[in-house]
């Protein structure tokens, strides 16, 4: 066996160390990394900035923890910025593992900006086939979620006099990692014409372009890169900081860069050796 | 009649619901809105199924004492600690710090988000083994991931190309190749929702 | 600082982040052989991630959906209630076709919606989006002529019925291109999330080991725990 055979037929384990082991030395020695913010998650933000105070927006977030690396950064950013600019959130959830990851960002940022549940948001909670919920919400909230999440009857809560369904709040920004977003796509913007921006995770981004083209979406948050544009954005609007180390997209974008490097060489170094071993072959 | 008449009722509903969308009668509204309501009903009962599922397979494991049923208990023990103390306390249990909640953050939301965090390895690993270019078409599909992936490093004077590049690629080849593939999702579904209502496709209601 | 920004871990913390660290480490172990300590962190997963929702299907959906509108006398929700136990027949061969009503009603209610949606939204809007100004003159112009052709080579690509010959193969031909390029980037953006993943996992230990730092700097050096 050459070298080269040698090296494609390493144990995988080897792989992983070297992956492993990169991941860690970044960690240790994290470096800044520049972005570029790209027009769609711009799009989201500047939407956001648009809202007036006591203005409601609503926000589905539909993810559980597997996702929770590129979606709770969006969530996180996009709650402080709009609570720091008095814009009511109407919130949900449509994922069976997710309820506590929206009770983890607004227990923790209503905190920070003595936002009251109730007056400055609400918590709908959790309700199977998103489908048919997210139907049921266009016609009234109430109709899926006659309480919110902590039991309250909703039409006991200050901020829900006035709102009945999605022509009562100004957008929905729909934080997903599964078949949900198709859901808000078809039946909240497909059947009620609310306007919908979503973010996604990185898998499932390019597969949402041709939504944003026709203007079915109004914005486009892409994974952990297109979180880490927003927490730019929203650093630069004073919505988050460094200091309170607010910012953990970025935090993890040195490792993306450097593993991002590492995959490339393993590929370059694979079809190296692929092209290698075909020409070798057809000598003999 | 086991199967003719669940048969009609999907026929019978499933034409109502076509219906009353392009039909803005008051009467259709508040049978819709009825019928939207019923149906999370009957949702919540049907996820209980899959939890009845999980923990049956995991008793018998224990029962049977098959090879590895000890982890049975331990999966066993999980469930039924968690139904205490999310269902004892009431429904102060779902806010933030109460035992539930803490149980949620730092045993489910840790072990779920690290086995996928694995896949970065695997990924790691197909792309060293598997990703060749071994004919035009796969060329393509390598060069645009790598575009697609240096987005994200630094390349000095280069970035500014590649960054244009990317959204390039993006918004035009992507996004064309993409929408072709969602046309044919609606084709594929509006397709096969017909021929469940016309009682073509039936395999959904299982058999005798 | 903290995981909580803004403030240094108490006991409490410490302690609940140390078993968080110990299961991701069980996990990560996995990735030099299947082992007792991964096998235990997945079993437990399991359970819990059952346990959990069971309480979220209680609170979120059993009490405000069918137990509060009884108790208030809405005696109607006892007909989805027993539509419902309906589909529990299913775990009995005797009885399994009575959950064909339940299921009846709701892939009717499904399919009457998806028809006119899936038309809408996925074909129609689609396809009038495609419908693009062209011309030379300027950049954007000139890519709504790559978009047109890249949508339409594209479908032409799936359209089986017809040989892939001549002309319209040529256009096939183009069209897989197209999907080609469309898989690159999702396999592109792919490696990205997986690789998300990873980050976050390795920034939170390595975070939870700088408080750990602190935290027995200052319980050795002041004898104080930090409640």
């Amino acid at each position: 066996m050459n070298f080269y055979e040698q090296i494609m037929n390493l144990d995988r384990r080897w792989v992983y160390l070297v992956i492993g082991l990169v991941v860690v030395i970044t960690a240790i020695f994290p470096f800044d990394v520049p972005l570029y913010v790209t027009p769609e998650v711009r799009s989201v933000y500047d939407y956001v900035e648009s809202l007036n105070p006591g203005e409601v927006l609503m926000i589905g977030v539909d993810y559980a923890p597997e996702a929770m690396a590129e979606l709770h950064p969006m969530s996180y950013a996009i709650t402080r910025q709009c609570f720091k600019r008095d814009i009511k959130l109407l919130l949900c959830c449509l994922h069976q593992n997710g309820p506590g990851m929206v009770e983890q960002v607004i227990s923790q940022v209503s905190k920070e900006y003595n936002k009251v549940n109730g007056v400055d948001y609400v918590y709908l909670g959790y309700k199977p086939y998103p489908s048919i919920t997210i139907l049921a919400m266009g016609q009234n909230f109430r109709i899926p979620f006659p309480e919110d999440y902590y039991g309250t009857p909703l039409d006991s809560l200050p901020m829900m006099g006035g709102i009945t369904n999605y022509d009562n709040v100004k957008a929905i920004l729909n934080i997903s990692a599964g078949s949900a977003t198709e859901y808000w796509i078809n039946y909240a913007n497909g059947r009620y014409n609310a306007m919908l921006a979503i973010g996604v995770t990185g898998v499932m981004t390019s597969d949402y372009y041709p939504f944003l083209q026709s203007g079915q979406i109004f914005g486009l948050i892409g994974g952990m890169k297109g979180a880490a544009e927003y927490e730019h954005l929203a650093e630069k609007g004073g919505y988050i900081s460094r200091e309170k180390d607010q910012l953990s997209a970025y935090k993890s974008m040195p490792i993306q860069t450097t593993t991002h490097v590492v995959v490339i060489l393993f590929i370059v170094i694979g079809n190296i050796g692929f092209f290698l071993s075909k020409r070798k072959k057809s000598r003999i | 009649m086991r199967k003719t008449l669940p048969f009609a009722l999907v026929t019978g509903v499933g034409f109502f619901m076509l219906v009353q969308y392009f039909i803005p009668r008051e009467e259709f509204e508040i049978v819709y809105e009825w019928s939207l309501d019923w149906i999370i009903v009957i949702g919540c009962f049907a996820m209980l199924l899959g939890l009845w599922s999980l923990t049956m397979a995991s008793v018998h494991k224990v029962q049977r004492k098959t090879p590895g049923w000890g982890y049975s208990i331990i999966t066993l023990a999980g469930l039924f600690f968690m139904l205490f103390v999310g269902l004892y306390p009431g429904q102060a249990s779902l806010v933030r710090g109460s035992i539930f909640m803490l149980l949620f953050e730092y045993i489910y939301i840790p072990i779920q988000a690290t086995m996928f965090s694995l896949l970065a390895f695997y990924i790691a690993s197909a792309a060293y083994r598997a990703f060749r270019a071994r004919t035009v078409l796969a060329t393509i599909l390598l060069l645009s991931a790598v575009i697609i992936m240096l987005r994200l490093i630094p390349l000095g004077p280069l970035s500014a190309i590649n960054q244009w590049l990317a959204n390039f690629i993006l918004t035009v080849p992507n996004m064309a190749a993409k929408r072709a593939f969602w046309i044919g999702v609606g084709l594929g579904a509006t397709a096969t929702a017909l021929k469940i209502m016309l009682g073509i496709e039936r395999t959904y209601m299982g058999r005798d | 600082m903290s995981l909580e920004e803004g403030k240094i871990m108490g006991t409490e913390e410490i302690i609940w982040n140390a078993v968080a660290t110990f299961l991701t480490l069980c996990i990560f172990t996995f990735l030099y052989k299947d082992n007792p300590f991964y096998k235990f962190a997945e079993h437990l997963v399991v359970g819990v991630s059952a346990g959990y929702f069971a309480v979220i299907l209680y609170y979120n959906g059993f009490v405000p959906k069918l137990i509060t509108p009884l108790r208030q006398g809405e005696w109607v929700y006892i007909i989805p209630a027993i539509l419902g136990l309906m589909i529990w027949t299913r775990f009995s061969k005797k009885w399994s076709w009575i959950s064909r009503f339940s299921l009846a009603f709701y892939i009717g209610s499904g399919t009457g919606f998806a028809i006119p949606l899936y038309m809408q939204n996925y074909v129609i809007r689609q396809l009038s989006s495609t419908m693009l100004p062209v011309g030379f003159t300027t950049w954007a112009l000139f890519t709504n002529i790559l978009i047109i052709i890249g949508v339409l080579s594209a479908l032409i690509y799936f359209f089986f019925s017809k040989e892939h010959t001549g002309f319209f193969g040529g256009t096939a031909k183009v069209g897989i291109w197209t999907l080609m390029v469309g898989f690159g980037t999702g396999f592109g953006l792919t490696v990205m999330g997986r690789v998300s993943l990873l980050a976050e996992r390795v920034v939170f230990l390595r975070e939870y080991f700088i408080e750990l730092k602190y935290y027995l700097y200052i319980l050795f050096k002041y004898g104080l725990p930090l409640s």
